[in-house]
């Protein structure tokens, strides 16, 4: 447990946020190991994506610390902390709908892109050769995902749901991150989906060398593919460990099925 | 039967309503004086005649309401009573106005308007000619759905370029005249509207042609399409040469007084590109864009000027323009912090107030003795060596505007217009997707000023003497008209749109009483007909890409939801 804790890539130490009078994470205290797939898991409302939105610099913490790679990432802006390598999906998908599936992928890249403005304004060879290993990058991302190769030119609107899903990972992916954050990955999936994208989540932590934390309501998804979980119920940390030991633990059963469940 | 019935009713009535409108106004009687068909028509006569066909085709409509298609002679009859009904309606304005004294509230209910509704004809043949006159374009509106397609586009066609060639006759016997073709000036036109051949010949050409295209156009199209990559590009550059020959010679062609009318396009094609920038790029609505354009103009007017108080060091205008583009970036950056974290109609609201601040600054005591007050600037000179004679001049306003349209299209297509998209598209994640959303909101924004204030600076060496009234909100409404006219983000739709809303009005001196009133018309229009503007930067894909009907898939899914946003939502 201690080496793991060391070896962290992602801690977030007392994390709190309120809403005015609401507390929708009190006192967190969260740990993702290097190279680890970490599900958190909880009741609807129970502040998971609040504190996704506080791992990104979309919400900033009322008190506490999040350190990421050794670093502070409080008070850092959302595309600063993309930077640093942690990109992330949406529960409710939020492509760039009017723009081609490419240049959804090549926006995601934006981070590691150099070219200035007045070097896009007059075109430099350096700007060009650039903008053709994004293309090349994005067109690898797209493979990787399972993207049909004759997409490429279509609107982001366009695709049917379940390419949009991966369109969104692939745009993730663009930054090259080191985390990798997923806001309920598989939601309005059928099991065939849902079996290809955990399938596919996993060679991604193997291929990219990434780190990926999920939030996800399928109970099969997170004891298939998570290897610790960390459970959430109105704002505070619940339990966290190993799937069995989630699966067994009393608390946790109680806070889904309600006291009944337990005692029964 | 019934449906069709009310629905051709209700229709004439609308169509009533903007007949008598027309008339009130005065617009039937200003155009009065230029005819359509040499001793034939007028075109004051003309218009309800157009309303009346409008009227029909609308009422010939296929009514989604009822299951299967209507019969031809339903639709026919429906868009003859409809047009009927809107003829009958102005003849009864007409008898009215015969009867009783109407001029006293209204003053265009003159006799002259009786005149030109009864085609000058008298009461009774002249009733009975519009009435039935209606009636029977408003059968031909309606035909137009029961044509084949491509023959009604070809009749569509047709019949714009015949009512185009006689709107634009001083413009286009000028041109005939310059070229040494008086013979073809003669043969088509006369006593400024066409001649009775002129009007079959220009119908059957420009419908001619337009059947053609539509018949074998996609032949040529996939032929260009099946050549090897270095033919098209050889193509593209040969099209590309034939247009900038074109561009180069057309002051030459269309002689002085049209290349003023160019002038004045050019300009606002610079500043609708800058705009284009700000709102088509980067989703940012700034309706004080008129603040960039008097900056521009008053510091050139300032720094050049022999006469500009307090301050002129006579600085040529090319020395100057260094200067203009460092005010730019200072104003652009300091309109843009105030308002990164404003959206959509807070925005909109916001800078809207900053044009009209840079009005009210340059025409108060305060700046009076730098920017003149009132009176403003005198003797501004011309872009020496290039003098201000608008054929001369022209030169370097194409110069800027190709370098600003050539600058325009390579951001687009760069890291940096992917990401103005992704914020026009949804700011919360573009940030979260790493843009910089500060960054690029002031990119744009000094982006769009620098645009701007050479605009401004280029009126104001053209014009040679500025005054704080030419600075007002209008300015801003035509630069966001015509970019919407002409297809938001798009760079050959912005002008387009210059050419349709800044230069036709200078050509048709009858519409400048009713400008405004056209614009809204126009506007309201093309948010109902086209809402992505006539040339839509989608269209750019459809050149890219081979799959015609793929494209028209993609393209239909998303009309109305791209270009319509960021000017009613966002």
């Amino acid at each position: 447990m201690t080496d793991e804790a060391s070896d962290a890539i992602l801690s977030a130490r007392n994390v709190t946020m309120r809403f005015g009078g609401l507390v929708a994470n009190r006192d967190v205290n969260f740990e993702i190991p290097r190279n680890a797939i970490v599900s958190l898991i909880g009741p609807n409302g129970a502040g998971k994506t609040t504190f996704f939105n506080q791992l990104t610099g979309m919400l900033q913490p009322t008190s506490g610390d999040i350190v990421f790679d050794g670093e502070s990432i409080i008070g850092l802006a959302p595309n600063q902390i993309v930077q640093l390598g942690i990109s992330r999906t949406f529960q409710n998908i939020r492509l760039f709908g009017n723009m081609t599936v490419l240049a959804n992928v090549m926006v995601g890249r934006h981070v590691r892109l150099k070219a200035s403005w007045w070097g896009s304004l007059l075109k430099l060879p350096s700007v060009r050769a650039e903008e053709d290993a994004t293309r090349q990058r994005a067109r690898e991302l797209l493979d990787l995902v399972g993207l049909r190769r004759e997409y490429e030119e279509e609107w982001a609107s366009n695709l049917p749901y379940g390419d949009q899903r991966r369109l969104e990972l692939a745009r993730a992916l663009a930054s090259d991150p080191k985390l990798l954050l997923l806001d309920e990955p598989t939601a309005g999936m059928n099991p065939g989906e849902t079996a290809r994208l955990t399938a596919l989540i996993k060679r991604l932590r193997d291929e990219l060398n990434l780190t990926v934390l999920l939030i996800e309501h399928d109970m099969k998804v997170v004891m298939g593919i998570s290897e610790r979980i960390t459970v959430l119920d109105y704002g505070e940390k619940l339990a966290e460990g190993l799937p069995e030991e989630i699966r067994a633990n009393p608390r946790v059963i109680e806070a889904y099925l309600g006291k009944q469940a337990t005692t029964a | 039967m019934d449906r069709t019935l009310r629905r051709a009713l209700t229709i004439g009535g609308l169509a009533s309503a903007a007949n008598v409108h027309v008339s009130l106004v005065g617009m039937v009687i200003t155009f009065q004086t230029r005819d359509f068909i040499a001793d034939v028509i007028t075109l004051g006569s003309v218009m309800p005649l157009l309303i009346a066909m409008v009227a029909g085709w609308l009422a010939g409509r296929p009514d989604k309401a009822t299951a299967g298609t209507p019969s031809a002679a339903t639709v026919i009859v429906g868009g003859a009573l409809a047009g009927a009904v809107a003829g009958a309606v102005l003849a009864g304005l007409a008898f009215l106005i015969g009867v009783v004294d109407l001029q006293s509230v209204l003053v265009n209910a003159s006799s002259r308007l009786v005149e030109a509704l009864q085609f000058g004809q008298g009461a009774t043949i002249g009733t009975l000619l519009l009435v039935g006159g209606s009636a029977a374009v408003g059968a031909m509106g309606a035909a137009l759905h029961v044509l084949p397609s491509l023959l009604a586009r070809a009749v569509t066609i047709g019949l714009s370029t015949t009512l185009g060639f006689t709107l634009m006759e001083p413009f286009i016997s000028a041109v005939l005249r310059n070229l040494s073709l008086d013979v073809v000036e003669r043969l088509i036109f006369a006593g400024g509207g066409l001649t009775p051949l002129g009007f079959v010949l220009v119908f059957l050409v420009s419908a001619g042609i337009a059947y053609a295209w539509g018949r074998r156009g996609h032949v040529a199209r996939e032929r260009v399409a099946a050549m090897p990559e270095d033919r098209q590009r050889t193509m593209k550059l040969i099209a590309f040469a034939l247009i900038g020959v074109l561009l180069l010679a057309l002051p030459q062609i269309v002689g002085q007084r049209l290349s003023e009318v160019l002038t004045t396009v050019g300009i606002y094609v610079l500043l609708g590109l800058g705009l284009n920038i700000v709102v088509g790029f980067a989703g940012l609505l700034d309706l004080g864009y008129v603040a960039f354009y008097a900056v521009g103009a008053y510091v050139t007017a300032i720094l050049t000027s022999p006469v500009s108080p307090l301050f002129n060091p006579q600085l040529s205008f090319w020395a100057a323009l260094p200067f203009v583009i460092v005010a730019a970036a200072f104003i652009g950056l300091m309109v843009g912090t105030p308002v990164l974290r404003l959206r959509g109609d807070y925005l909109a609201i916001v800078t809207l107030g900053f044009g009209e601040i840079a009005r009210i600054i340059f025409l108060s005591e305060w700046a009076k003795p730098i920017a003149g007050g009132a009176q403003g600037i005198l003797s501004v000179p011309p872009p020496l060596p290039f003098s201000r004679d608008p054929q001369i001049i022209y030169y370097p306003i194409l110069f800027f505007c190709v370098l600003a349209a050539l600058g325009a299209v390579s951001l687009a297509s760069s890291r940096v217009g992917r990401a103005w998209n992704a914020m026009r598209e949804d700011e919360s994640v573009a940030e979260a997707t790493g843009v910089s959303t500060v960054k690029y909101k002031l990119l744009a924004f000094g982006l769009g000023a620098a645009f701007g204030c050479l605009s401004g600076a280029l009126f104001a060496a053209k014009i040679g003497t500025i005054f704080p009234n030419s600075f007002d909100i209008l300015v801003s409404i035509n630069a966001l008209s015509l970019i919407i006219l002409g297809g938001m983000g798009n760079i050959f739709g912005v002008v387009l749109g210059a050419f349709v809303l800044v230069g036709l009005p200078e050509l048709l001196r009858e519409f400048s009483e009713f400008r405004l009133l056209l614009y809204g018309a126009v506007l309201v229009a093309m948010m109902i007909l086209r809402p992505e503007g006539l040339l839509p930067s989608r269209s750019r894909r459809a050149e890219l890409h081979e799959r015609a009907d793929d494209d028209e898939e993609i393209y239909d899914a998303d009309a109305g939801v791209d270009t319509g946003r960021p000017v009613v939502t966002t």
